[in-house]
């Protein structure tokens, strides 16, 4: 019969996904909004091949054999350009080594070869150890260096190492937060300043019913949530699940239950839209930056770090970098997972003791 | 305190409890007296109206009746039973309430909101019959953001039917309406009391307290001003019927009160209100007392005693729409 009314919990969570469903912009937010960041994020930061050394020589005798040494390897770029345009290069960062032949002590003047050089670079750039080391195999090497062991070189490739894969779970989990912290926070506050929550005080409803409403239709619209943006990266970028699919759902459902929680809770007492879109953005500015959606929170000071890996979305990005990119079991990320559900209880336990309904 | 939860038991089982009964009901907003001291007991089967000026404590005293407000002092029960003392989630299962102004979930439709009412309730109507008593049928499938005024407001009342309650709170069911979406909504709760329903309703419309309510009380700042059938009220004003009229010339106030059947003499404007026992002893004399007089009328009005009358002269004159 579709006239038989079904169990209030039931009938909540149908009217919740309902009422979500009819609302265009909670679309767009949720599922169009994340896949265009994903798109944009995944195209600026694609894997580019890694840039060419760029090596000066200051012209002299002997510059054209040293650049034609060089020009042997193809990841470097040899140029020979006087001093002085040299130095403004390396200054610039065009170049990231200068080799100039030192005629000075030692110098062998009866051969093409010179046997001193000089090396000048700038330590505290990242390419210019490099620059040093390779540049000078290749001399050495040119001039009929012996190696003296044999090195083979066993090139692989790290999953999960690129950086959409380490973006993909990152937007996954501040999808979740934001969906949840908004989805709950918003209706309540919502239904609040309507005064449906007292209209709904003055029925038998079970209060906790109405909460828990809520978390269930949070449940439900995880799935395509998630799904969206695995199957974006999988399509577009190649991104691979490593892990279980399973564990990736019961990562998502721990993350979404501790957002639905921390939404209910700023909800609570809010009278008004605009004082919950205040709390909401103060809860969730900080984990927007610190908690690793966007670049790893280890670049911040050590003694942050404990800190922030106890920010829940912190715990929800790091349980779903280790089930997508490292293939890690539930077992290995029990910490991960009881930092959210402790976040998640004490806020729904706090939210339901202090709720206002009025 | 276990003979007062022995009591409360006994009330609780009896089934000749009143409706609603309370005594002594104070409600403070710091300074503001919302409620000050008001008693009340409403039986079984009747349909009372708490009539009164905005901020007269209407809302406050329904809401504590309700239970959605606690009261500072006093005693309420409702069916035999008091707030808060354990049994709440039974007694919220046999009343129903419609709020002032609570807007409902805009993107549900009439039916998937009844039907999330309904829910909550261990028993009452279905989703069909109470579409059908909140003469609903027609919108059914309209969303609520898109009903008019009216409409939602038969919608809010079929969300108070729907569990079929035994009292039936309403907070101003009207108000902002035109007259036929207020007769439409009139018709609706009528239908309840037939039904053998009680209902408590606050209102500031005179008509509708008098067409509606089997006994009214008149409230302004937190009392009752008075109390009784709408028919007791207008005759303690002790004239039935009144007669206005307007003379050019002279008449005097002190012989208008020698004219037969005369209870009371205003002055309005430039003009006189009579309140008399009946049209038919006073106008001819004042007719004749005008033509000896040699004034001349130019205005005469009769009409019934109403309870706006009764209003009036007990809240001073304040119109019903004033705060």
């Amino acid at each position: 019969m579709k006239d038989k009314v079904m169990h209030p919990l039931a009938e909540l969570t149908i009217a919740r996904i309902k009422e979500t469903i009819r609302e265009p912009e909670v679309l767009f937010w949720v599922f169009v909004f994340p896949i265009l960041l994903a798109v944009a994020l995944g195209i600026a930061f694609r894997e580019k091949p890694a840039d060419k050394l760029r090596i000066a020589i200051v012209e002299s005798t002997g510059a054209g054999q040293i650049s034609k040494l060089l020009a042997v390897r193809k990841d470097m770029e040899p140029v020979v350009l006087d001093a002085a345009e040299a130095n403004e290069q390396l200054a610039k960062g065009k170049v990231d080594l200068i080799v100039s032949i030192d005629r000075g002590i030692g110098a062998q003047p009866e051969g093409d070869v010179p046997g001193n050089l000089v090396f000048t670079y700038d330590e505290t750039r990242s390419n210019s150890e490099t620059a040093r080391m390779a540049t000078q195999d290749v001399i050495e090497r040119g001039l009929g260096r012996k190696d003296i062991v044999s090195i083979r070189d066993n090139k692989v490739v790290t999953p999960g190492s690129r950086y959409i894969d380490f973006l993909i779970p990152g937007l996954i989990g501040m999808n979740i937060m934001g969906s949840g912290m908004w989805g709950v926070g918003f209706a309540v506050v919502l239904a609040r300043t309507r005064r449906l929550l007292k209209r709904l005080a003055a029925t038998p409803m079970r209060r906790s019913h109405y909460l828990l409403g809520f978390m269930l239709s949070r449940m439900i619209f995880l799935v395509p949530e998630v799904a969206v943006l695995v199957v974006l990266g999988w399509i577009m970028f190649s991104v691979k699940v490593y892990g279980s699919i399973p564990d990736l759902a019961i990562v998502s459902v721990f993350g979404s239950m501790t957002f639905a929680g921390l939404g209910m809770l700023v909800a609570s007492r809010a009278k008004t839209i605009e004082a919950a879109s205040g709390w909401m953005n103060f809860i969730m500015m900080p984990m927007y930056i610190l908690s690793g959606s966007f670049f790893s929170y280890e670049r911040f000071p050590a003694f942050a770090v404990p800190i922030i890996r106890a920010l829940p979305l912190t715990a929800l990005n790091d349980a779903l970098r280790a089930v997508m990119n490292d293939g890690k079991p539930l077992y290995a990320i029990w910490l991960e997972l009881a930092v959210l559900a402790i976040w998640g209880l004490v806020s729904f336990g706090v939210a339901l003791k202090i709720f206002k309904w009025q | 305190m276990e003979k007062e939860k022995e009591k409360i038991l006994e009330q609780s089982i009896n089934s000749d409890a009143p409706a609603v009964r309370c005594r002594g009901v104070k409600k403070y907003f710091r300074a503001v007296h919302a409620v000050d001291g008001v008693d009340l007991e409403v039986r079984v089967g009747e349909c009372f109206g708490l009539l009164g000026p905005n901020g007269a404590g209407k809302t406050t005293l329904v809401e504590v009746l309700e239970g959605l407000t606690p009261a500072d002092e006093g005693v309420v029960e409702i069916l035999g039973y008091r707030w808060g003392s354990g049994d709440d989630r039974a007694f919220r299962d046999r009343i129903a309430v419609q709020l002032q102004e609570t807007q409902l979930a805009d993107k549900l439709t009439v039916e998937e909101t009844l039907r999330l009412f309904r829910s909550f309730f261990s028993r009452g109507h279905t989703v069909d019959e109470v579409i059908k008593l909140g003469d609903l049928e027609e919108k059914r499938r309209e969303r609520v953001h898109r009903l008019s005024g009216g409409t939602k407001q038969r919608l809010a009342l079929a969300c108070a039917l729907v569990s079929n309650p035994e009292i039936l709170f309403l907070d101003e069911p009207t108000t902002g309406l035109d007259p036929q979406a207020r007769a439409r909504v009139w018709e609706v709760v009528e239908g309840f009391k037939l039904a053998g329903g009680t209902v408590i309703l606050t209102t500031h419309y005179m008509e509708e307290a008098a067409r509606l309510s089997n006994r009214v009380a008149i409230m302004d700042h937190g009392r009752f001003l008075a109390i009784g059938t709408p028919e007791d009220l207008v005759a303690s004003l002790g004239g039935r019927e009144i007669i206005e009229f307007n003379v050019q010339g002279e008449l005097a106030p002190g012989l208008l009160q020698g004219l037969p059947g005369v209870k009371a003499v205003d002055k309005k404007n430039e003009g006189y209100i009579l309140k008399v026992l009946s049209i038919d002893a006073t106008l001819p004399a004042l007719l004749a007392e005008v033509e000896k007089r040699q004034a001349r009328l130019v205005h005469l009005v009769t009409r019934q005693v109403t309870l706006e009358d009764v209003f009036m002269s007990m809240t001073g004159g304040r119109l019903a729409d004033e705060g």
